[in-house]
């Protein structure tokens, strides 16, 4: 039993090839591209038991279980899926992804462009959530899926949620939206442009192109996700976590790292650098800031929900200040406005934006509860 | 002190769960062999609120408890609707019974629903615990032609008795001591009726019950449930 259940947790990233030309949201067209997923679970006979797992902006397609030659490496949202899980993999298909533009194994701007046999680089056009939608269901053709049971994720991968929802009716039975917004505020497209302001201005940047002058912009990328973590936490974690701890206990009157939060900020963004391209995170920030259904309906999103026929779960996190409960509700109302399935819960939680990856009991047993009366 | 379920609004339901207990056994055992009946079949309360729904309507229920009500009703009226609850455990309750519901405060309206998008809506045994009786029931007929309400009738006679021997009353539909009930606007029939008038709410239907009998002779001194079904004053 006890190896059955290692057994069942080592996956293994697999990779699909479309070479039917996609016609991204900005004009630009992809002749060709790759997407790296992984699958947990068995699809069974009537292709009903499928969900999409669709990640935010620095996760990937290793959604959960581990790899034989790393088991440590474990998927990011791991507490979530797996054997007897809140997304039970007995129960599920599930498939994480990683997105278009992406740097873990999907083609991006790290990729090498067949047509110059170069680097994409600055070359790699921009993507939206609607451009994802578009692959992923490409891949669900390539998987045999048909529609999937259902479609979640939190935070970007909520609006990709949504936005299945949205443009695939047919396609998708349920949408679990998590941590996420129908668009983003000022404030955070304004903490998204400092991030990729910090990119763009460092020197090794080269216009995007830092790949053939063999450097990476490390500190923008650094300064990037320091700033995005701060914004992913809230004022009380960050207080009770670090608080005004000292590493040496007294003042040094210099500039080097002295309180344990500049510390933690700093490994953080040291971590990240070695895992992430600078000019993915310039797309993911993008589709982020692009994100906005209701623009098409002049600003309407009831409107834009009409063609809608999935049912919902929307969740949220009191202490989430960068997609505030007050976002879902907006969700919800454009939801109830169209008479549509929808079950909403504003959990309490002290872990601001990144609640949504904890491992909290009641989120957990609110997301069950919901998985468990879907039928497959 | 009051521990956090009953000082919430979710949970403002034990009455729900008295008339269940108070079913005939016979009965409940002859059914049994019959059919398979979930125990909310016996609830004579949600049959009384059941029976001014129409079937197939679109229903509204403020404080929903764990769904059960939207259960019946969607089993025995078909009907469509959405719960409003505040509790955690209730909320995960109605995620477990199937039910749409929205994690919400009442007491800060109902700004998530449009106005006149519903059939009915319901507050079931929760009018007595808001802060804002007036808020709230001008909110239920804005988001609805229709409003049913049940309440605990403080005039029924056993409660008045024991006021009269010098005590806050403790009973099958006010089950809590003085220090720690949540419920902060008891009332009578006489009371309702007259909040209502006052306030321009014309009352469609009245229906009084105690247990599952249904109380027509001197309701104010012998009915322990009220249920009103009503609209504004045209």
């Amino acid at each position: 039993m006890m190896q059955d259940s290692i057994l069942a947790n080592i996956v293994t990233p697999q990779c699909a090839r479309f070479d039917t030309p996609l016609h991204l949201k900005s004009g630009a067209v992809l002749d060709s591209y790759e997407l790296v997923y992984e699958t947990y679970g068995e699809l069974n006979a009537a292709r009903s038991n499928a969900v999409l797992v669709c990640h935010a902006l620095s996760g990937n397609h290793h959604v959960a279980g581990s790899y034989a030659d790393n088991p440590k490496n474990l998927g990011w949202w791991d507490n979530m899926i797996g054997p007897g899980k809140p997304i039970d993999t007995h129960k599920f298909f599930v498939v994480g992804v990683n997105n278009l533009g992406g740097c873990h194994g999907s083609t991006g701007p790290a990729s090498i462009n067949a047509k110059t046999g170069k680097h994409y680089g600055a070359d790699f056009p921009v993507v939206t959530v609607e451009d994802w939608v578009e692959t992923q269901v490409r891949l669900a053709d390539y998987l045999g899926i048909n529609h999937f049971a259902a479609v979640m994720g939190g935070s970007l991968g909520g609006m990709q949620a949504m936005r299945w929802a949205l443009d695939f009716p047919e396609r998708v039975r349920h949408a679990l939206v998590i941590a996420a917004a129908a668009k983003l505020t000022a404030q955070n497209i304004a903490f998204n442009d400092v991030a990729r302001q910090a990119i763009i201005t460092d020197q090794d940047f080269h216009g995007g192109d830092y790949y053939s002058h063999g450097v990476v912009p490390r500190r923008g990328l650094r300064l990037a996700r320091m700033l995005g973590h701060i914004t992913y936490l809230s004022d009380d974690s960050m207080a009770a976590k670090f608080g005004r701890e000292l590493r040496n206990g007294t003042y040094a009157f210099g500039f080097d790292v002295e309180f344990e939060i500049e510390s933690y900020l700093r490994y953080q963004g040291d971590k990240f650098v070695d895992q992430f391209d600078a000019n993915s995170y310039l797309l993911m920030t993008k589709a982020l800031d692009y994100f906005d259904p209701a623009h098409e309906h002049n600003g309407d999103l009831s409107a834009a929900f009409r063609a809608v026929t999935a049912n919902f779960l929307v969740l949220s996190f009191t202490s989430d200040w960068r997609f505030s409960p007050e976002r879902s509700r907006t969700i919800i109302k454009a939801l109830l406005d169209n008479e549509l399935n929808v079950s909403y819960a504003e959990i309490t939680s002290s872990h601001g934006h990144d609640s949504f990856l904890m491992e909290d009991r009641h989120y957990h047993q609110l997301v069950r509860a919901y998985m468990d009366n879907i039928v497959t | 002190m009051a521990s956090s379920d009953t000082i919430t609004l979710g949970v403002l339901h034990p009455v729900r769960l008295i008339p269940a207990a108070n079913v005939n056994l016979t009965i409940m055992t002859a059914t049994a062999t019959t059919a398979p009946t979930s125990p909310i079949a016996s609830r004579p309360d949600f049959a009384a609120i059941a029976a001014w729904v129409q079937s197939g309507s679109k229903v509204l229920d403020l404080g929903c408890g764990d769904g059960s009500l939207l259960c019946y009703l969607r089993d025995t009226r078909n009907v469509r609707g959405y719960g409003v609850e505040i509790d955690d455990a209730n909320v995960l309750a109605c995620l477990n019974n199937g039910v749409n519901v929205i994690q919400g405060d009442l007491e800060s309206g109902l700004s998530s629903f449009e106005s006149g998008s519903f059939d009915y809506v319901i507050l079931s045994q929760t009018l007595q615990a808001m802060k804002h009786t007036e808020g709230i029931v001008r909110e239920m007929l804005r988001v609805s032609r229709e409003g049913i309400v049940s309440f605990p009738n403080f005039g029924y006679w056993k409660n008045r008795l024991q006021v009269v021997f010098g005590h806050m009353p403790v009973s099958e539909t006010l089950p809590y001591q003085w220090f720690d009930t949540p419920n902060i606007h008891l009332c009578t029939l006489g009371d309702f009726e007259a909040f209502c008038h006052q306030h321009g709410v014309h009352i469609l239907e009245r229906r009084v019950m105690n247990g599952d009998h249904q109380i027509t002779l001197a309701p104010n001194l012998l009915g322990m449930l009220a249920f009103y079904r009503f609209e504004w004053l045209k």
